[in-house]
Parts: C-alpha cells; structure tokens; sequence
C-alpha cells in the first residue's frame, strides 16, 4: 500500500513538472498555431537567471521575479526578432525558426552562465512529509499547486476575457480578426511575454528538484510537449491531464514493471492515444471549412 | 579589396604562424572543449595550454619549443577521427594527447596505430587498454577500479548483498557492467538492479523497490552529472538508512552542493587525490604534486580543479619525461611512455610495463566519507 502511495507521489511530482512546461506551449500555440520548441529553454532560463540572482545577493522570491520578467523580455525578443520578420511564412517554417532559436538561447546561456548545474534552496524545506508510510517532498506540493494555479489562470483567460478570446480569435484567422478591431501584433508580443513568462515561473518552481543546467531545456521541452500533444495541443485541460498521466505512467512503469522500459512504456502509450484520438484527450476537433 | 585581403591574410600569419617558425617539437590534442562532454574537455584543454605555457618559459625541453596543435572535437568521434588524421597527415605532430571521451578515444585509436604515433588518452573506458595497443597509453583510473574499490570497503564492512541504481548514460551503464563483471571476487551478491534515465527528476519508485527488497545493506550509484544528486535526495527522502556508494564520476564539491549537506552525510565513494589535496597526509607522495597542479591551475584559471584537467596534466608530464629522455622520434617516445616507472602524479603513482599502459593500482583511489560537507579519508 505505501509503495503504490509512493509511486502515485514520484508520478505526481513528475507530473506536475511536465504539466508545468506543458501549459506554457498552450498560449503561443493558441496565438499562431506553432509549437514553440524554445519553450524549455524559457523553463532553462528561469531557473538558471533565478540561481544567479539569487548568487548575485538577491532574496530569492525576488530573483524568481526577476527571472521571469527577463525571460518574458527574451519571449517578446524573441517574437519581435526572429518570429514577426517571418510573418506570413507557413507554420512549419516558424517551427524550425523556434528550434533555431532553443539552440541559440542554449549557446548564449552556456556562456552568459556557465556549464555546471545549479540548484537554489526548496522554499519550505527539504523535511518530507510522511503519509500512510510514503513521503513527498514539500517543494513537490509547490509544483502541483504552482500547475493548478496557471491552469486555473489559462482556463479564466482564454473563456472569460476579452483579450484571451482575442488571441483565440487571431489564431483562427489573423486577417478577419485584425478586421474586426483586433490589434494582432499586441496579441502576439503578449503571446510570447505570457509563454516565456510561465516557462520561467515552472522553471522556478521545478529546479530544486530536477536541478537546473544550460541544457535541461531540450529534455524539459519534450517531455512537455509529449504531454501536450497526449492531452490536446493548445487546451490548458489537457495540458494538465497529460503532464499528470505521463508522470504518473512512468512512475508505475518504474515501479511495477521495470526502470529499463520507463520511457518507452509512456511513449507506446502516447502513441496508442494518438493512433486512436489524433486530437489528444481533450484536443478540439479540427473542422476546415472547403 | 585585394589589398584589404593581402594584409589580412599577413597579419593572421603573423599572429598564428610566427611562433609555429621557432617550435621544435609539435604535439597533437584533440579534446571535446565544448560540447556535452565540455565539463571535461574544457580543464584539459586549459590544463594543457597552461603546461605548455610553464615548459617554454622554463626554456623548452632540451632546449627544443613546445608547440601544442589542439582541436575541439565537441566529443563528436567522427570529428574526432578526422582530426587525429589532420594532426598526423598535416600537422606532422610526434604525439596525440585526447580523446576525452570513451567514443572519442575509440576513433582516434586506428588512426595513431597506423600511424605509429604514440597516443596518450584522457578517457576511462578500460577497453582502451585492454587488450594492450602498442601506441595506445592512458591515464584516467578505470570503472573496474573504481568498482574494486569500492566492493573492498564494501567487503570490510561485512556487506554481501547490495542494491545497485544505474544511470543509462555511457558512464552509468559502462560502471554498471563492470561492477557486475568483478563483484563475484568480493563475496557480494547484486539482489536489486534498478536504472534510471540521466535526466529523470525522481528517483524514489526505483529506491522504494530496492528498500523493500530483503537482506539489502548497501546501495550502490554508478552514474554522473546529476542523477547522483537527485539520487542522494531521495534516498534521504525515503530513509533508507543503509550506507549509500556514489562513484567517482560525482567525485567534486558541486555534488555535496546539490545533493545537499543533509542527504550526502555518509555518503562513501573513490576519488582521485587530487580532489582532496588539503586533507591529505604530508607524508602522502601525491601531497606535493596535486598541491601545485591545483594552485597552478586555479591562479591561471579561476575556476576549481577538477580530475579530469588532473588526467591531461599526467598525460602531459609523461609524454614530457618521454620527450626529455627519448627525444623526438616517434618510436622513442613510444618506448620511453611504456618505460615510465615511479611517475606520481595527480591520478596515482604510474609504473607501465609493456602488459599495462595504464599504470595505476587501486592505491590510486582514496575512500572518501562525506561528513558535514566536507570530504573525509576512509582509512
């Protein structure tokens, strides 16, 4: 019984992690239907910029601040940059316009940072907490409730405001919703500004436990995006169910089965659900009107 | 423009080839300064411009310049290969120091062998000696003696059975089969063999299983980068309570950093004496030479020594004792490297034969404890 417990607390954890970068693919996919492969090197850029203002004397809620706030200048940068320029480009091209960007940023990181890995104190302690024999890590439940709140927060914004239905709207069609009042460069600044800012947030909150390199972002990133596409691309809802269940899928593969076929286990698994919901479990049905 | 490109083409001459004019003897690198393997490449490059630096201050070896051809092979081996073939075919170097990683080493092996160019490499794998290769010298300890070192203070503290948690990256998986391959000469069954993913944020399901296995008394981590931290975590996370080994390849400050002082307390693992210069002995033979190599490298660098910058400085000092006994031929370098008897340097104290071109005994690794943060010699 404690064992399945602590399998279900490992897989949380995990998942929440994955959840975390999976929701900052949402916006920018939402905005412009590109999946955004520099996501995890937001995530990178917050724990690495948190580690070393927090080094450089910052208290560390405010380093944390000041992380995402730069990673949400490099998101605008980004956008400003190396996406606006290309405007007009098919979504693939903007794709790989991303990819290059991840190694850009990963390149520039190595040397504005450095080459080892980090880490910063967890913000409530390392003390776990023992339920019904199986532990978990306070740092964990900030994860979790850190995924939550922005899922609470994505959720509000894209069914209940004004401007998230506006990105909603650009996404759908650039050109009608610039005809009907929609100022379309804003909603992609704030696409990228809000992305960059959750990759950042997530990375705050995810390095005390998985630590924090130039290069953690391309793992981060795929797993994400994993999850993402498992719940449905551009749905908060799925992002979140699908990080939870793709932790929760390795944490018992780990534990019942075998450590060796952990991540081939979800992966078959991603690809079962794909294979038979091409959309994801909570992706919306694509309808092209001829 | 024609001119523009004339004086370019002279100035970068003059910059890059006028000291090449008066070097007497060429040696060859190719390490993986940059790229994944950078955290190892990176000291070696450094530690080798530095030491090539010192000996033509000091006037050369008999009098004859250094000149150091190093490339960055970014632990690629097929970049690797080429350049090893450039340093021989082009540079016309009298002897290769590289090949930071296994992979690297393994491609540039061919290319010194047909060349007859002795060949000194920086990597662990102990296939790379194993069979011997005439040209083919290294100066890195090996898993196998990082293993037997361990299952030595293993077997002091009476343990027989032991859990093992492996990382799947190179490194882990390498240890891993060689732990298994000489644990059978120290009385100690594996009961539990758990894996996990280099990158993998948790590691508790695969420790909950090895805790609950029965009659467990030790666990074991072969594995670097940071695994071995969130390792260490969990472990604590979960109060296992057993004594916990990590391997050599965590043996640096950064990893009581990360791991945290609280969860590595008591942690036990083989480290080269280099790491622990300060609280070695004075009656310790390496004392002297790790104490020098570390202030000399510090002061020119600023950042922490590390072991793998210690490899390329004993591959460094014993080409040079080769150079200053044998001269510049290739086949005299060759003889004299397998001539090395008595070389204390950072990794241990090297004697080759022509059956070892290694050189090392497991006296080449202290057992260290972690108490309080800071690192402490098992006698």
């Amino acid at each position: 019984m404690s064992e399945l417990l602590q399998f279900l607390f490992s897989g949380v954890t995990v998942g929440a992690v994955y959840a975390l970068v999976a929701l900052g693919f949402t916006i920018i996919y939402n905005a412009s239907d590109v999946v955004n492969f520099a996501q995890g090197e937001f995530v990178m850029l917050g724990g690495m910029a948190t580690v070393f203002a927090h080094a450089a004397g910052l208290p560390l809620p405010l380093a944390a601040l000041a992380a995402i706030i730069g990673t949400a200048a490099v998101g605008v940068a980004l956008n400003r940059l190396a996406i606006e320029p290309a405007r007009g480009a098919p979504v693939v091209s903007l794709i790989i316009i991303t990819i290059g960007a991840s190694i850009f940023i990963r390149g520039a990181a190595q040397l504005v940072f450095d080459k080892q890995i980090h880490t910063f104190p967890a913000f409530s302690g390392d003390d776990p907490i023992r339920i019904l024999g199986a532990t978990i890590l306070p740092q964990s439940l900030w994860v979790i409730a850190g995924a939550v709140l922005v899922f609470v927060a994505l959720w509000l914004f894209f069914t209940r405001t004004l401007l998230g239905r506006a990105v909603l709207a650009t996404s759908n069609n650039r050109l009608a919703a610039q005809l009907v009042g929609i100022n379309t460069n804003f909603v992609m600044t704030l696409s990228f500004a809000l992305s960059a800012g959750i990759g950042a947030l997530a990375g705050v909150l995810v390095t005390p436990i998985t630590l924090t390199s130039y290069d953690v972002g391309l793992t981060l990133a795929l797993k994400g995006f994993a999850a993402a596409m498992l719940g449905g691309m551009g749905n908060p809802k799925g992002a979140l169910a699908g990080g939870l269940l793709l932790g929760l899928l390795e944490a018992m593969t780990a534990g019942y089965l075998s450590s060796q076929y952990k991540d081939a286990a979800a992966f078959v698994v991603i690809l079962a659900v794909l294979f038979l919901m091409p959309q994801g479990l909570f992706g919306r049905k694509s309808t092209d009107r001829v | 423009m024609n001119r523009l490109t004339t004086t370019a083409i002279a100035t970068l001459m003059a910059l890059g080839l006028a000291p090449a004019a008066q070097a007497e003897i060429k040696i060859g690198a190719t390490l993986s300064a940059t790229g994944p393997a950078s955290f190892l490449g990176d000291p070696e490059a450094k530690t080798l411009e530095m030491l090539v630096e010192e000996v033509n201050a000091a006037g050369g070896i008999n009098g004859e310049m250094l000149e150091l051809v190093m490339y960055d092979d970014g632990g690629d081996p097929n970049k690797a290969r080429t350049f090893a073939t450039r340093l021989v075919e082009d540079d016309e170097v009298v002897a290769i120091i590289g090949g930071t990683t296994t992979g690297a080493t393994m491609s540039i092996i061919p290319v010194a062998e047909d060349a007859e160019i002795p060949f000194i490499s920086l990597a662990g794998a102990v296939d790379i000696i194993d069979p011997v290769k005439a040209w083919v010298f290294k100066t890195p300890h090996t898993d196998r003696m990082a293993c037997q070192k361990i299952f030595e203070d293993m077997q002091k503290r009476g343990v027989t059975k032991i859990g093992m948690i492996s990382g799947t990256d190179g490194f882990g998986a390498s240890m891993q089969a060689q732990c298994k391959g000489v644990v059978a000469d120290y009385g100690i069954e594996i009961v539990a063999d758990e894996t996990y993913d280099p990158k993998d944020a948790d590691m508790t399901p695969q420790l909950t299983n090895i805790k609950n296995t029965a009659g467990i008394q030790a666990v074991l981590n072969p594995g670097f980068g940071q695994g071995p931290s969130i390792v260490t975590r969990n472990y604590k996370q979960l109060a296992v309570g057993l004594p916990l080994y990590q391997s050599h390849g965590v043996a640096s400050k950064g990893f009581i950093d990360l791991a945290g002082v609280e969860a590595a307390e008591g942690v036990r693992l083989p480290a080269a004496a280099l790491l622990v210069a300060d609280i070695l002995p004075d009656s310790d033979p390496q004392k002297a030479v790790v104490t020098a190599y570390r202030d000399g490298f510090e002061k020119k660098t600023g950042t922490p020594v590390s072991t793998f910058g210690g490899h390329a400085y004993d591959a460094f000092m014993i080409l040079k004792g080769a150079l200053e006994k044998a001269g510049a031929e290739p086949a005299a370098i060759r003889d004299a490297i397998e001539g090395t008897t008595g070389y204390v340097g950072t990794g241990g104290i090297v004697n080759m034969t022509a059956e070892d071109h290694l050189g090392l005994d497991l006296t080449a690794f202290k057992m260290l404890e972690i108490k309080n943060g800071d690192w402490t010699i098992v006698e």
